[in-house]
């Protein structure tokens, strides 16, 4: 277990077994997973953002034909997180679908794997502002936000301070830069206070953490967890540059 | 021969000869041939070098034919269309052609239409067409993907397609094949003429161009078990189709043989044989660089004592490295210019107008200047670094002095040992007039996508009328149905096997059976991602400005590679000057003058050659062939002999392999002279081999020569055949690739020719926030779901033949099966000093790296000599 050295001594990060990195976030325990998902570990609670099912087929309908298997990809990568976990519930922190017609357009294959996710855990659809009607005929909860252990679970960041606020909708990508080069990935994104995870559909695009979308956020310098093949990779702010 | 035909005397008509007489000149027999094939119909192919009036002898029969014409009040539609592979050089022969026209006093109207084409002036050609319009493969994709494309062209007499050598084996030269299939369909009386530099093999360049007026039978193309389904298919629209029913394959053979023929071959005149001169410096040849710093007094001197030269090199890189040594050593001011692919458009337009002008002394210049525009004025080449293949050089020499009956003189200026020995063999295949081969290409069919889209947004198509036409155009001669089937299944739907998208098709099949777009603006979309070029993301340069850093005067573009070498604050050399990299912000990339003198270069991109074929098998005999050293210089064929006898020389054929511990490590070099790509491949393969061997590989290098890999343990007791067995190319090639950047480039370019994704044009990126939707992420959900899809496969043929020459890679292995000559050494050769000294040359920023590098350069070669 390393831990890694950060500006402040409130938070730190450790490797966990699984390729995760374990911090604590508003005095929470939480692990942030190789999949860009975030588990919260006392409360069993799986948290996956922007999954943007039927994105595909949205440019599909617009005469750009993606290939059509984004949503059954996005959804394998979650079922694998679902039995990696066991999660007692499954947060999806908004942006679930790409727009407010994608649930009609769900491959029956598709629709069946949500269902049969909702019926091995909870569901809680939080809502964001592509799927702003959250799910019509799929089962699970639904919620504006959300608060588990001193922890608010909503989709977009509301701006100044935000203790224990955990977000989607950024999207966040870091581009780190070392000698050899620069690699851009998606990444979870925290000061130890509040945290932006990184989107988790496989269509979903990335916003580089440098971008002024994600001024006043952090009161101090944030760390970012980059996603890499299998673990999940702890860069300071310095070594993370613009697009 | 073409030589033996002495064409009528009647050929030139009154005013044409008069005009020939009044500047002093006479037709050649050339363009008399050619006037003579126009009146025959003929189709004809015309080979002939720069300065022989070949691009007036395409025009002739042309301007005859329209001069002959009576008088119309009414509109005749194009007569003639001319396609050129450079924007700039239909500009330029716009403008040559005019002096004829209007010498002469003849009623013809000839205009270009390029990118650059005002709104103005293309609204205008739209209704009312000029006789000769002038223009590019792209522009004339554009026209056939408009409605009324079949009325605008109906008239068409003629197509010439000019610099025809650079563009038959490309996938611009893919949509341009097809295009032409497409005008043939709205006037089938075209006559196709094609002007070509000097090549190896003009057969394959008439194939190419010839019209395949009989399809081929569907040919069994498939194994037996797959017979049942396409039989079925064809079957079933059978039918409609007169070219469904013949199963006699050799009747294919037979009918693609005279294909070609169909296309006449003109020959004209041989050039006078160029005078090649290859520099040998005061200094010593390097041991290795690519940069010819040793010579660079030398090749200033000669420019000063020429009128104006050209100094050809091979990358961006090298370009400003020249321009900046050869203004380090201008005392006298020469006026010396920079011309490379990276610069602004509008720079790169002063230069060639002051070249033009006769203003300037010398140009130092990439692939950019390779093509086109007549410079009377130049009277000698220089190439700097080696030429890499004898075709691209001639093409090259041909810039200088563009008369017929002076040999153009250039001159080599090898930057290391290697390249002394490819100049040498370069120079003697000129002398010989022997040509790097070009393989026959086989169409791509990403590009064949976009051109049924095209088609579909002109008119409605009938399926099978469309497969018919597509495979008169010579690249896709032996396009299978299967193939086509799912091209146009991939332009409908996306070509998936979940058939979710059924419901937004992008063409779809009429009451009357015919295809069509679906809508307006989905042919509007097309039109704006028409083309084959694909060009990596590119950067403007702009001065940075005031405090709030904001972009000013434009210096150039940059592709994005490039970037990742630089920090803000790092300085590197840009359009001839030294600069300070001051950030980024969007697409732009700000920068500010520094003073520093010794900048931390980035490596280039840029056009990077790997040595012909052909070439590459030239150097290997001048090699083996020690009677042969004695043109080389005394250094060089020292280090041959020390080569000879520490270690040893093989056959050409063969292939030398030496073991050699150095520090701790283990080293095997090879030198198969295939290539950089090449070599970098099968270092990539040979490592995971060499892996499961339990050598320990630690890393390796490659160049054009030669490949070194270094390990933990000693290699020389592994079986070397087995090693090098051709089975590299099956599993470890698959499981490689799959996983490579280079794949994913490929798919890219595939994505973007084939429509799956748009291109983003300059002025339409989203502003504010950049939310990056790349294509990996396609890429990778794809491979995952549906690994044989079209376009992966696309990309694997794009990949394996461009981005790391796995053809190539076949080639040398197959060659060399048995043919390993291993030679165990104690220490290393004097052959494998320049790889060895390429290994961690790409960084080494700033005087350090330089001290340690030239330390380090010394002590091997003193080693080696040893």
């Amino acid at each position: 277990m390393s831990a890694l050295a950060s500006p402040s001594p409130a938070y730190a990060f450790a490797a966990s077994p699984c390729g995760g990195l374990r911090t604590r976030l508003n005095g929470a325990a939480v692990t942030l997973r190789a999949s860009g998902a975030l588990w919260l570990e006392e409360q069993r609670t799986l948290v996956v953002a922007d999954l943007h099912l039927e994105k595909g087929s949205a440019y599909a309908m617009r005469g750009q034909m993606l290939p059509p298997y984004d949503t059954r990809e996005t959804l394998r990568r979650l079922q694998a997180e679902v039995m990696a976990t066991l999660p007692d519930a499954v947060v999806l922190l908004g942006d679930t679908f790409h727009d407010r017609k994608s649930e009609d357009r769900l491959a029956r294959d598709d629709a069946h794997t949500l269902r049969s996710l909702a019926g091995a855990t909870r569901l809680i659809w939080v809502i964001g502002n592509h799927d702003a009607d959250g799910p019509r005929a799929l089962p699970g909860d639904v919620a504006d936000e959300l608060s588990v252990a001193g922890l608010t679970l909503r989709h977009e960041p509301v701006e100044g301070l935000q203790i224990g606020e955990v977000a989607g909708h950024l999207h966040p990508c870091a581009r780190v830069v070392a000698s050899r080069g620069s690699v851009r990935r998606r990444c979870f994104v925290t000061d130890g206070s509040r945290m932006v995870v990184p989107a988790f559909g496989a269509y979903a695009g990335g916003l580089n953490i440098r971008d002024a979308a994600f001024d006043g956020l952090f009161s101090q310098p944030p760390l970012c967890g980059a996603l890499g093949a299998d673990r999940v990779h702890a860069v300071g702010w310095r070594s993370v540059a613009g697009d | 021969m073409a030589d033996a035909a002495v064409p009528p005397p009647d050929l030139l008509p009154e005013k044409f000869a008069a005009w020939f007489e009044s500047r002093g000149w006479s037709a050649r027999a050339h363009q008399l041939e050619m006037i003579a094939k126009a009146r025959e119909g003929r189709d004809a192919l015309l080979i002939a070098p720069t300065g022989g009036g070949k691009t007036l002898a395409g025009f002739l029969p042309s301007l005859i034919d329209l001069a002959q014409q009576p008088p119309s009040n009414t509109p005749q539609g194009i007569h003639t269309l001319y396609i050129s592979p450079l924007k700039a050089l239909a500009v330029d022969v716009e403008r040559n052609l005019m002096a004829p026209i209007l010498q002469m006093g003849l009623p013809i109207v000839a205009e270009s239409r390029t990118g650059d084409t005002g709104q103005a002036r293309r609204a205008r050609q739209r209704v009312k067409p000029p006789d000769i319009l002038l223009t590019t493969p792209e522009q004339l994709a554009l026209f056939c993907a408009w409605e009324g494309a079949r009325l605008y062209f109906e008239n068409l007499s003629c197509v010439i397609l000019d610099e025809i050598h650079t563009l038959h084996s490309t996938k611009r030269g893919d949509l341009l094949a097809l295009d032409l299939a497409r005008l043939q369909q709205f006037a089938p009386n075209l006559r196709r003429v094609g002007l070509s530099a000097t090549v190896d093999d003009p057969d394959v360049i008439r194939r190419w161009l010839a019209y395949g007026k009989v399809p081929d039978p569907d040919p069994p193309l498939l194994g037996e078990g797959d017979h049942e389904v396409v039989d079925g298919a064809a079957a079933a629209r059978g039918a409609n189709s007169p070219s469904v029913g013949f199963a006699d394959s050799s009747l294919s053979v037979g009918a693609s043989k005279a294909i070609y023929e169909t296309v006449d071959l003109v020959r004209g005149p041989a050039g006078a044989q160029p005078i090649v001169d290859m520099l040998l410096s005061e200094g010593r040849v390097p041991w290795a660089g690519h940069t010819a710093k040793h010579a660079m007094q030398e090749v200033y001197d000669t420019i000063k004592q020429a009128r104006t030269a050209l100094v050809f090199v091979n990358t961006r890189f090298q370009a400003e490295f020249a321009f900046q040594e050869l203004w380090r050593l201008n005392d006298d001011n020469l006026p010396i210019a920079l011309h490379h692919g990276s610069l602004a458009a509008e720079q790169r337009r002063k230069v060639e107008a002051a070249m033009a002008r006769g203003e300037l002394r010398a140009v130092v210049c990439t692939s950019t200047l390779d093509l086109g525009i007549d410079w009377g004025d130049v009277d000698l080449v220089i190439q700097l670094a080696s030429p890499k293949g004898a075709s691209r050089m001639v093409q090259r020499i041909g810039r200088a002095n563009h008369r017929l009956d002076e040999p153009s003189r250039a001159l080599f200026v090898p930057a290391n040992r290697f390249e002394m020995l490819e100049c040498q063999a370069a120079r003697e295949a000129i002398a010989e007039n022997r040509f790097d081969g070009e393989p026959t290409r086989i169409g791509a069919l990403d590009v064949l996508a976009q051109h049924v889209m095209g088609c579909a947004c002109s008119e409605p198509f009938d399926l099978l009328a469309l497969y018919d036409e597509v495979r008169s155009a010579g690249p896709y001669r032996d396009l299978i149905w299967e193939d086509f089937e799912q091209v146009v299944d991939f332009v409908s739907t996306g070509g998936y096997a979940l058939k979710t998208y059924d419901r937004f098709r992008r063409i779809v099949v009429g009451q009357d059976g015919l295809w069509r777009v679906r809508n307006a603006e989905t042919a509007q979309r097309h039109r704006l991602n028409v083309g084959a070029i694909v060009s990596p993301a590119v950067l403007t340069v702009r001065i940075a400005m005031g405090k709030a850093r904001r972009g000013g005067r434009k210096i150039g573009e940059v592709e994005e590679g490039m970037l990742e070498m630089l920090d803000p604050g790092d300085t590197f050399v840009f359009a001839g000057q030294v600069w300070a990299l001051v950030g980024v912000t969007g697409t732009e990339v700000l920068v500010s003058p520094a003073t520093n003198r010794d900048p931390k270069m980035p490596s280039w991109g840029g056009s990077k050659f790997a040595l012909s074929t052909f070439l590459a098998g030239r150097v290997r005999e001048l090699m083996y062939d020690q009677e042969h050293w004695k043109v080389l210089p005394a250094d060089v064929r020292e280090w041959l002999e020390v080569q000879r006898d520490h270690s040893l020389i093989p056959p050409a054929d063969d292939l030398l392999l030496e073991t050699f511990p150095r520090g701790k490590r283990h080293f095997m070099v090879v030198y198969p002279f295939e290539g950089r790509l090449a070599h970098t491949t099968l270092a990539m393969l040979l490592t995971r081999r060499l892996e499961r061997m339990g050598a320990a590989p630690l890393g390796f290098v490659c160049n054009d020569y030669a490949m070194a890999i270094w390990a933990l343990k000693p290699m020389d007791g592994l079986d070397f055949d087995e090693l090098f067995a051709q089975d590299m190319l099956g599993d470890d090639l698959e499981s490689w690739l799959a996983e490579s950047f280079m794949m994913k480039r490929a798919f890219k370019g595939c994505a973007i020719i084939s429509g799956l994704i748009e291109r983003r044009f300059p002025g339409h990126e989203k502003t504010g926030r950049q939310v990056t939707f790349s294509t990996d992420l396609i890429y990778d959900v794809l491979r995952r779901h549906q690994p044989d899809h079209l376009l992966l496969r696309c990309a694997r043929e794009d990949a394996a033949t461009g981005l790391i020459d796995v053809a190539r890679l076949g080639l040398l292995l197959e060659r060399i099966q048995g043919r390993i000559r291993h030679s165990p050494l104690e220490h290393l050769s004097p052959f494998s000093v320049p790889i060895l000294l390429e290994i961690g040359k790409e960084r080494s920023p700033g005087q350090a790296g330089e001290m340690i590098l030239a330390e380090a350069e010394e002590d091997l070669i003193a080693e080696a000599l040893s």
